[in-house]
Parts: C-alpha cells; sequence; structure tokens
C-alpha cells in the first residue's frame, strides 16, 4: 500500500476545499437553511405532525440526505473530472499508485467534505428544532455510508464526463428530482398506494428512509432493506470503479 | 553496459485503428543521454507513454529497471520521473505544494530538504510560494521538470523539453540535463531541436511512421552516414566537367563557378590528393575552397525522406 501517495492526494483535495471555503461550506449550509425556512416554518405551520414527529424536525435527515447525496457527487465528480481537463491526470497514471489508492484518496477527501457538512447541517438545524436521535450509531453509519457510495458514484461520473454539461447533468436530472421524490419532505405512506408502488423503485427512498429510522424510529420502509439496498449500491459503485481501472476507460487510450 | 529500460515487440494500435507503433524493440543504457528523433506524429510521445503508464500497449513487453511495467508497476513506474511536452499544471497550488505533492504521490517521506534542492536546481526557489498559474511558461516548464525529480528518479523521460522555450533557458535546461547524466540518472529525451541531440545526447534513435528506423551512437551514426564536400571556388567557370576527372565525384554548381567534390569521412583515401593534382594538370584553377560536413540534421532528414519513400512504395 503507498499509503504516502494516499495521503497526498487526500490533503491535496481537502487543500481544494480550504481555498473555496465559502462555496464549499457556506453555501450549502446556507441553501439548507433556505429549505427549513420554507418547508419548515412557512409550511410546517400548517403540517403539524408526521407519524407523531413535528414536521420541521421529521424533514431534517432528508435535507441531510439531500446535501449529502448532491455534494457526494459534486466533490467526488469534480475531483477527478479537473486533473482529467486540465491534463494533470498523467501524474496520477504515471505514479506508481493503484486504482484502490487513487479511489481512496479521491473519494475519502470527497467523503469527508460531505459528512463534515452534513455534521454541520444537523447541528444548524438542532437549532431551529427539537432534534432526536434515537441510533447515533446507525445515524452515522448510514451517513458514512451514504457519503462513501454517492462520493464513488461521483467518481465515475467525473471519469465518464467529456465535459463540464456531463458533469453537472447526472446531479441536476438524477440525483434532485430522485431526492425530492425520495420522502425527503414527506412519508412515502402519504402517496396514493399506486405513487408507492412507483416510489419503491426510487433508490434514495430506502437512503432517506434508513436515515430518517436512526433519528425517530420511523421509517417507509424496514431499516434492514434500507441498509441491504445502500450496500447493494456501494458494491455496484464498487465493481464499476474497479472495471474502469481495469480497462482504462477514458482514462488510458 | 547494463539496459535500464528494455521495450520488446511493442506494437500500439489505436481505438481508431491507427498504428501509432509498429514492433518496436529497444533497450536503453543505464546512465546514458538517449534522444529519440521524429517527426511530429511519428510515434515518440506514445511510446513514452506506454513506458511511463499512461497508454496501454496493444502487444510487447516493457521492463524498467528488470519490473515488467504492468505486472510489477510499482516498482517500475517508482524508478521513472516523466515531463510531459504539454504544460500540464494546477493553477492555483504553490511551486513547493505541487512539488511536494508529487513526492508524496510516488510514496516518498515528506522531505523539505530534497524539494528545496530541487527547486534550487532549478532556480525556482525564490517562486516557491508563488501560484503556478502567475508563472511564465518557461518556468512552468521548469516547475514539470522538478515535479519529475521530485521522487529522485532513476530515468528521466523528457517529452520536448525546450518546445517553446527561449535560448537562454534551453541552455540552462541542457545543463541541468548534463548534471543529472553525472548524477548518474539516465535521461530519455524526445526533441524537435536536432542541434539539442547533436549536442548532448550518447545515442539516437530515429522513429518515423512508427517504426524505429535506425538506433544508434550518435558519433557513430555521423560517421556512417555524414558525408563531406569540398567546394573548390573556379577562377573560370566550366561548361562541362572535363573527361580527364570524369572518374572523380564531382559536380558542378553555381552556374558552372563552383565544383563539389564529395568524399566518405570513413573511406582511409578520401582522394582528395588526386583529385587536386588532376585539377592542376587540366589546368583547373580555383580561388578558393571550403569543406562542409553534413550535420545529424542532414542524416535525420535523409533518413526520415528515406522511410517516408520506402513506405510509399
Amino acid at each position: 500500500m503507498n499509503w504516502r501517495a494516499v495521503q497526498a492526494i487526500y490533503i491535496f483535495e481537502m487543500a481544494r476545499t480550504g481555498r473555496t471555503l465559502m462555496q464549499s461550506i457556506l453555501s450549502p449550509v446556507l441553501s439548507t437553511s433556505l429549505y427549513f425556512v420554507v418547508f419548515g416554518a412557512a409550511i410546517g405551520t400548517r403540517i403539524t405532525e408526521i407519524e407523531g414527529v413535528q414536521y420541521g424536525a421529521f424533514i431534517v435527515p432528508g435535507l441531510i440526505m439531500l446535501l449529502l447525496l448532491t455534494q457526494s457527487v459534486m466533490n467526488a465528480s469534480f475531483g477527478i473530472y479537473f486533473p482529467k481537463f486540465i491534463g494533470t491526470i498523467y501524474e496520477l497514471l504515471s505514479a506508481p499508485v493503484s486504482a484502490f489508492e487513487i479511489v481512496l484518496g479521491y473519494v475519502g477527501a470527497a467523503a469527508t467534505k460531505s459528512i463534515v457538512l452534513g455534521l454541520i447541517v444537523l447541528a444548524t438545524s438542532a437549532l431551529f428544532v427539537p432534534i432526536k436521535i434515537a441510533h447515533p450509531f446507525w445515524m452515522l453509519a448510514f451517513l458514512v455510508l451514504t457519503a462513501l457510495t454517492f462520493s464513488l458514484f461521483g467518481f465515475i461520473i467525473g471519469i465518464w464526463a467529456e465535459g463540464f454539461e456531463k458533469l453537472q447533468i447526472v446531479p441536476l436530472l438524477f440525483i434532485t428530482p430522485l431526492t425530492f421524490l425520495g420522502g425527503t419532505f414527506y412519508s412515502v405512506n402519504v402517496l396514493p398506494p399506486f405513487w408507492q408502488t412507483v416510489t419503491l423503485f426510487n433508490p434514495v427512498v430506502y437512503l432517506v428512509s434508513g436515515f430518517r429510522w436512526s433519528f425517530y424510529e420511523v421509517a417507509d420502509v424496514h431499516v434492514e432493506i434500507s441498509l441491504a439496498m445502500t450496500l447493494l449500491f456501494l458494491f455496484a459503485c464498487l465493481a464499476t470503479v474497479w472495471w474502469i481501472f481495469r480497462t482504462g476507460y477514458r482514462l488510458k487510450n | 553496459m547494463q539496459n535500464v529500460i528494455s521495450i520488446a515487440g511493442l506494437s500500439k494500435t489505436y481505438a481508431t485503428g491507427f498504428r501509432a507503433l509498429k514492433r518496436i524493440d529497444l533497450d536503453i543504457r543505464k546512465g546514458e543521454i538517449f534522444a529519440l528523433l521524429g517527426p511530429n506524429g511519428a510515434g515518440k510521445t506514445t511510446l513514452i507513454g506506454i513506458v511511463c503508464g499512461i497508454v496501454n500497449a496493444t502487444e510487447g513487453r516493457i521492463t524498467v529497471g528488470g519490473h515488467d511495467i504492468v505486472h510489477d508497476y510499482r516498482a517500475a513506474r517508482a524508478l521513472i520521473g516523466l515531463v510531459p511536452q504539454e504544460l500540464h499544471t494546477d493553477a492555483f497550488e504553490s511551486v513547493q505544494a505541487t512539488v511536494s505533492f508529487s513526492r508524496g504521490l510516488w510514496g516518498k517521506p515528506h522531505d523539505p530538504a530534497i524539494v528545496e534542492k530541487v527547486l534550487r536546481q532549478l532556480s525556482l526557489w525564490d517562486k516557491k510560494d508563488e501560484r503556478i498559474m502567475t508563472l511564465s511558461g518557461g518556468m512552468k516548464r521548469r516547475v514539470m521538470i522538478a515535479k519529475a525529480l521530485a521522487h529522485e528518479p532513476q530515468i528521466l523521460f523528457l517529452d520536448e523539453p525546450t518546445a517553446g522555450v527561449d535560448v537562454e533557458l534551453r541552455k540552462d535546461m541542457w545543463q541541468v540535463v548534463r548534471d543529472l547524466r553525472a548524477s548518474g540518472v539516465t535521461i530519455i529525451l524526445t526533441t524537435h531541436y536536432i542541434e539539442e541531440a547533436e549536442e548532448m545526447a550518447d545515442r539516437v534513435g530515429v522513429i518515423n511512421n512508427g517504426e524505429l528506423i535506425v538506433v544508434e551512437e550518435k558519433a557513430e551514426l555521423m560517421r556512417k552516414l555524414g558525408r563531406k564536400q569540398l567546394t573548390l571556388y573556379l577562377q573560370k567557370p566550366l561548361d562541362a566537367i572535363p573527361p580527364a576527372l570524369a572518374h572523380h565525384r564531382l559536380a558542378l554548381a553555381n552556374g558552372g563557378s563552383e565544383l563539389v567534390f564529395t568524399y566518405d569521412t570513413q573511406a582511409g583515401r578520401t582522394g582528395i590528393t588526386a583529385l587536386l593534382s588532376d585539377l592542376s594538370e587540366a589546368g583547373i584553377r580555383f580561388k578558393d575552397l571550403q569543406t562542409t560536413q553534413s550535420s545529424l540534421e542532414d542524416i535525420f532528414v535523409g533518413l526520415v525522406r528515406q522511410g517516408n519513400h520506402a513506405g510509399a512504395k
């Protein structure tokens, strides 16, 4: 294991966040706070409770998930896309590092950022609404697993993308809609039966549901299924990354 | 002498069907400066890319320091420093940070003293805290060399190191390369400037259309393929070469006012003495004379033209 290379990539990526602190930390925290004001304070006054949880508090896990998914994908995809774009990827490819080490450095840094952001938003929301964390271990487990999985997913997108447009398209066209339709702001149970079934094809439902269960023990699907789906997606991403490095897809010609 | 890189039967066909390299066999000796010459698109950069791990080979086997570049890539790549042709640098990083990053990437422990040594060697020390984007093109080129040297490689690839670099900086870089060679580093450079190869290389390889046309000691190559010409400036122009002189390899030039004699430097007898005595007998007088030797550039152009001609057939 070339740990020094992993460390070098990790520090390099974290330094990039440091340089763009406003953009990296402040803007996601601000936009999440806006959701709170709109959904929590404005609409929340009309909807008092969902399944015994105050509406403002109910949406917190969903909001953190929304942030976690978009930020993980964006951080990781940009992190690997940019060296490809400016050409500095040559160094990474000619260095004595394995695919695993490269992924560990980039995905590790992207996931770290998302987790820190998630925790910041959690702390911020505690100022607005009463938060209860029933299962802190599982809360952290879902947080880390989701950040890791979607950072991997972002890494794949960063390698696949051939332009800035493609880089934006996945978060914009898939992640955000799937999150909004994945029970971030509502319980799946309030939907008509037909749409409940449709919703089950949305992978984000399982993430939000599992994460929310760790807070309030309220879930749309069984927590075991949530965990299994998260792990399934994690392994799918791992397998794709493994294939990318094996074949040199979009990295080596 | 010990080989530090062995390339055997290397071919590369791109997905487009373009055959960039055709069964290349090449050994690089430890401690030498090897110049790879070739016109644009000849396959120089592809060859370097494959050895360094940036491009996948279609077939063939390469070992670096005895390590297979595919199966034992860590050991092979640990020995190599690469300075690519294009100026690929981060924009916002500082010079020192980017050089330290390269060292870390190669798994070497953090060592500010070595980074300082490399930066000083390349006259970059006073720029160490500057963002790379603020540097000039020549300085960026130095940064890329510093990055390649940060992990103390035993083999250095320089792909067109002096393209777009002013004369002074070019001379500086030649000195850096000589110093590196003196410290035992093997250097493989590609260049368009043939004077660069002529000035620095121990051995020269000429590549054209993906094929290695020739690999030879520079001195040997110039001796073998180099020709000398003796030009005689005549007092009175000639209409034709007199029959008495026909057996010499002569040609008339400049409207008959110059006689050009081509001779082989390899031959024990050049035939100059015989020519001069024949000229005097024929009553041909000359006012001046000059000899010229073909440069590596002439040899290179001749080889490539020959190769293209053969390829066209």
